[in-house]
């Protein structure tokens, strides 16, 4: 974090971003929709695909949770599981969108991303196997 | 500057200029890389083959058995697994341990070791090789220490190179402090664990230099096998949130450190939770929390990171650093709230007297009463690890100056398990494996700056310029003039070989081709090369035979028989303990109960194959303090107890008759303590002790001393071996009492050659309803009989 938050104390430091740096964004915009136009603008689709599927699991493990918070956590394992798939889940596809991101190739020089969705794909089957077998 | 790495710059070749020290063999850098590489693997071999064989001191003296106390479940619950099979084994209940209550083994105990030596049983029996399940258990402890040994070469080798992976694997190979716990024989389950650890802890290392989420989900998954085999699993869980958080307190998060970590806390945590001991604790209790707060904060710092991708401002920055500190310190409120409410289950006592270490003392006394629960002396750093102990602040240091992400971790791990050995005995051996490592870090420093053939250039007025070209005149004139004064006739050579072009040696471009760029510092001649080195060698040998020393001499003996010398040299074998196991195993009922001190459960369960009351899984508290109650009342006070608990025979350890110091008398202040802590009002520790505060056996014990069950136990009958004088108590180096107690609820019904094991039969209640000590006046028809018979009858007309 220090290293890049240095580099922007400089005050004309925005326009020095590779990954961001909306032209159309003026200072009177909000910080949010500077934020939502960046990303639309700047985003390869595969990764908003990956990330259409981040939200649809957070959103599965809000409802397990409201559900468990609310209603009951009877079956304490099977929430446990199902909760666990979607975190696991959920922080396999986030490693994969990292590690697919062409913009981190630097930080990792020893996986492709094909390799990352190979490490994708075996990391969802041992989490699955674990989850199924916990389901009771 | 390992062999390997440098031999990839052979191409580029050495600049003319530089110059060795001694000659270097000539290959092509193919041969040069097959050569290394056979090398190493022969070594690995041998080291496997040293741990191997010097950790069967005991199996080679004696005989291929188990030998402490907790072997002797495990060893039980694997044959349970191998004759009736996995499912029997995950369901077993044993109705035979715990007797009133029983205990469902399978679901409290960490089933690793017992899987894996059942899994490797099978093999052996599919290829045709039938083995007892004896022998894989006696040998599995060795046959794990080669695989630890390989294990630390890599994790060494992810920290340094391969050089310092083999020294650290020929010092976990021979390690005392290592091989203490890993013998043959010692089939506890330390013996997988160390394995297991060394080797979630490279995964996660390598996890984290590639960012993988294979590697992740590899390092989960060894954790998942540790987790169930070894409750010290929570030194796992702890250890690595920690490595992530210092990591991103000191500004290197990266995004490999959010796969990494992420994907071997998602899985590793489910994985953990489908080991029923372990159960919903790593959801439940705080030693666990560690995780999940970081696992939490990792996926803040990500989110922000990839917020900050996007937004730009320098305010949007701050603001979303606040964010951050405010989720975490929300978060942590949050789960010091659950804590307190109850949510979160606190500190294990186990565990919580780690940092608070007189909290076991005061509160717990079962932990306390543990020898393995004491503080180490100095003394037992040294020789538990020799040499190492010196070298280990060394290699942390050299860590420190060079420090890469997986440095931290082994930084950290130093810190935490120096402290944790520092205040438990037992967890040296959690320390070992990283004095080893750093150890070996700061060996190989050594050996590879003093070993290495580059000569230093000179330096030369004017002339900082290190670069090869316009180093070599001055390098003339100054061989020229060192000649002449070095009276080292090896380091002449590597300066004629220099100077002169004729008699230029084709230097082998290859060995450390990269380290020879020409520098002013480094190592002059030979004669300090041949110093560092031999006296480093020395060193070495001396670690090895010190290794050897302390593995035979306090290690190597099992607890099982006790073996001492004769004036003549020869052995003399003590085996009492099976004598009595046995005895009772072919003697008695195959339902008779046997009350004993929790240390001898296992081993009576294991041996004698008997159910008993407690045994040294410690899970109920109240239970041994109602043995310690029975064995510290008087005679008519604990007959209602044993009665009561269906008790047939009562077994007492008592060494005065041979100098066994760990008998049940050593032993006796724990069980009043811990009777003490559940009936305060009954047991008062005090009323052991003489007026004075001594605690004696003699004739001048207190009374409650004297009418106390197990005093009665130990000294019954002693007089008769010394001709009715009172018998010296070998063990208390005083005279026991003048006049033998007299037993009146109990028969004794076996005592060992050697009066190690005594075995007491419970009386059966009079047919006649009378009390019993009324009927052994009764039989025993003698004048005193109405001297006895009367009080007796007061009691029953009480009743």
């Amino acid at each position: 974090m220090p290293p890049k938050g240095a580099k922007a104390s400089s005050s004309a430091a925005t326009k020095s971003r590779t990954s961001a740096s909306p032209s159309s964004s003026s200072s009177t915009q909000s910080p949010l929709s500077t934020l939502y136009n960046s990303y639309v603008d700047n985003t390869p689709k595969r990764l908003k695909v990956i990330d259409a599927f981040l939200v649809f699991l957070m959103l599965s493990g809000m409802i397990q949770f409201l559900y468990c918070a609310l209603i009951t956590n009877f079956p304490f394992n099977s929430f446990i599981a199902g909760f666990a798939s979607t975190v696991g889940q959920f922080v396999l596809a986030a490693s994969l969108r990292i590690q697919a991101n062409p913009e981190n190739g630097q930080t990792f020089p020893k996986v492709s991303p094909e390799r990352a969705f190979g490490d994708f794909l075996f990391g969802s089957v041992i989490l699955h196997f674990f989850v199924f077998n916990f389901l009771g | 500057m390992s062999p390997g790495a440098s031999s990839r710059g052979a191409g580029t070749g050495a600049g003319a200029g530089t110059r060795t020290a001694y000659r270097l063999p000539t290959l092509s850098s193919e041969a040069n890389k097959n050569v290394l590489s056979l090398l190493r693997l022969i070594i690995i071999f041998l080291i496997a083959g040293a741990a191997v064989s010097s950790r069967l001191f005991a199996v080679v003296r004696h005989e291929s058995i188990i030998h402490e106390f907790d072997p002797w479940f495990n060893f039980r619950a694997t044959k349970v697994l191998t004759t009736d099979g996995f499912y029997r084994f995950w369901n077993w209940f044993d109705a035979t341990a715990w007797y009133p209550l029983g205990r469902a083994a399978g679901g409290t105990a960490y089933p690793g070791l017992m899987v894996t030596s059942g899994a490797i049983y099978n093999l052996f029996h599919s290829l045709n090789i039938p083995v007892d399940i004896r022998n894989i258990c006696v040998l599995l402890a060795p046959a794990f220490s080669g695989l630890t040994a390989w294990a630390t070469y890599m994790f060494t080798a992810a920290m340094k190179d391969d050089a310092a992976g083999l020294l650290a694997a020929a010092f976990i190979g021979i390690a005392p402090g290592y091989i203490s716990r890993s013998v043959a024989g010692s089939y506890d389950n330390e013996a997988i664990a160390i394995f297991l650890l060394m080797m979630t802890f490279y995964l996660w290392i390598k996890a984290l230099k590639d960012g993988s989420a294979l590697w992740g989900v590899a390092t989960a998954l060894f954790y998942f096998y540790m987790v169930a085999a070894w409750g010290g699993y929570v030194f796992i869980t702890n250890m690595i949130p920690l490595h992530a958080l210092v990591l991103i307190l000191m500004g290197r998060f990266s995004s490999r450190l959010y796969v990494s970590y992420s994907s071997f806390y998602a899985l590793g945590t489910l994985a953990s939770m489908q080991v029923p001991f372990v159960g919903f604790q790593p959801v439940r209790t705080s030693e666990h929390m560690a995780a999940l707060g970081v696992f939490g904060l990792l996926q803040l710092v990500a989110f922000v990171e990839l917020i900050r991708s996007h937004v730009p401002s320098k305010q949007f920055k701050l603001l979303l650093v606040a964010f951050v500190v405010l989720v975490a310190t929300l978060a942590f409120g949050a789960l010091v709230a659950l804590t307190y409410a109850g949510y979160i289950a606190p500190w294990t006592g186990r565990f919580y007297s780690l940092w608070d270490t007189a909290y076991a003392k005061k509160h717990i006394p079962i932990i306390a009463s543990v020898s393995e629960h004491q503080p180490p002396a100095w003394p037992a750093f040294f020789f538990d690890l020799e040499m190492l102990i010196f070298l280990f602040p060394v290699g942390v240091f050299l860590l420190f100056k060079e420090l890469r992400d997986e440095h931290v971790f082994v930084i950290i791990y130093a810190v935490m398990a120096s402290y944790f050995a520092g205040v438990m005995v037992r967890l040296m051996l959690t320390l070992t494996p990283v004095v080893c490592v750093s150890a070996a870090i700061a060996m190989s420093t050594l050996l590879q700056t003093y070993l290495d053939p580059k000569e230093p250039t000179p330096l030369v007025e004017g002339d900082d310029d290190p670069e090869d070209e316009s180093v070599l005149k001055p390098t003339r004139s100054a061989a020229a003039s060192r000649k002449g004064a070095d009276t080292a006739t090896a380091s002449r050579e590597g300066t004629v070989g220099s100077s002169d072009s004729e008699l230029f040696r084709p230097v082998s471009p290859v060995f450390r081709a990269s380290s020879f760029t020409s520098s002013k510092f480094g190592v002059f001649g030979l004669d300090s090369r041949f110093f560092v080195t031999i006296y480093s060698l020395l060193l070495l040998l001396v670690f090895v035979l010190h290794c050897t020393f302390v593995t035979s001499t306090a290690y190597s003996s099992p607890s099982v028989v006790l073996a001492s010398r004769n004036a003549d040299g020869s052995q003399h074998i003590i085996d009492d303990f099976r004598e009595a196991y046995y005895w009772l195993r072919q003697n008695t009922a195959s339902d008779a109960k046997v009350m004993s001190w929790w240390d001898y459960g296992y081993q009576i369960s294991g041996m004698a194959d008997r159910p008993t009351l407690v045994d040294n899984n410690t899970w109920n508290n109240t239970h041994i303090a109602t043995v310690g109650k029975a064995m510290c009342s008087p005679e008519d006070k604990s007959y209602p107890i044993l009665q009561k608990h269906d008790v047939d025979y009562v077994l007492i350890i008592f060494g005065g008759l041979l100098g066994f110091s760990g008998d049940d008398i050593n032993k006796y202040l724990w069980m009043i303590r811990i009777a003490q802590g559940v009936w305060p009002d009954e047991v008062r520790e005090a009323d052991y002790f003489t007026p004075r505060g001594e605690y004696k056996i003699d004739d001048g014990a207190s009374k409650t001393m004297r009418d106390s069950l197990l005093y009665k136990m130990s000294y019954y009958r002693f007089n008769d071996l010394f001709g009715g004088r009172p018998g010296m108590d070998r063990v208390r180096q005083t005279p026991g009492p003048s006049k033998s107690p007299e037993l009146e609820y109990l028969d004794e019904a076996f005592t060992s050659e050697n009066w190690i094991v005594r075995i007491y039969e419970v009386k059966k209640p009079d047919a006649l309803g009378r009390d019993l000590p009324g009927v052994k006046g009764f039989e025993s028809g003698k004048r005193r009989k109405r001297a006895f018979a009367l009080p007796a009858a007061a009691t029953t007309k009480n009743k």
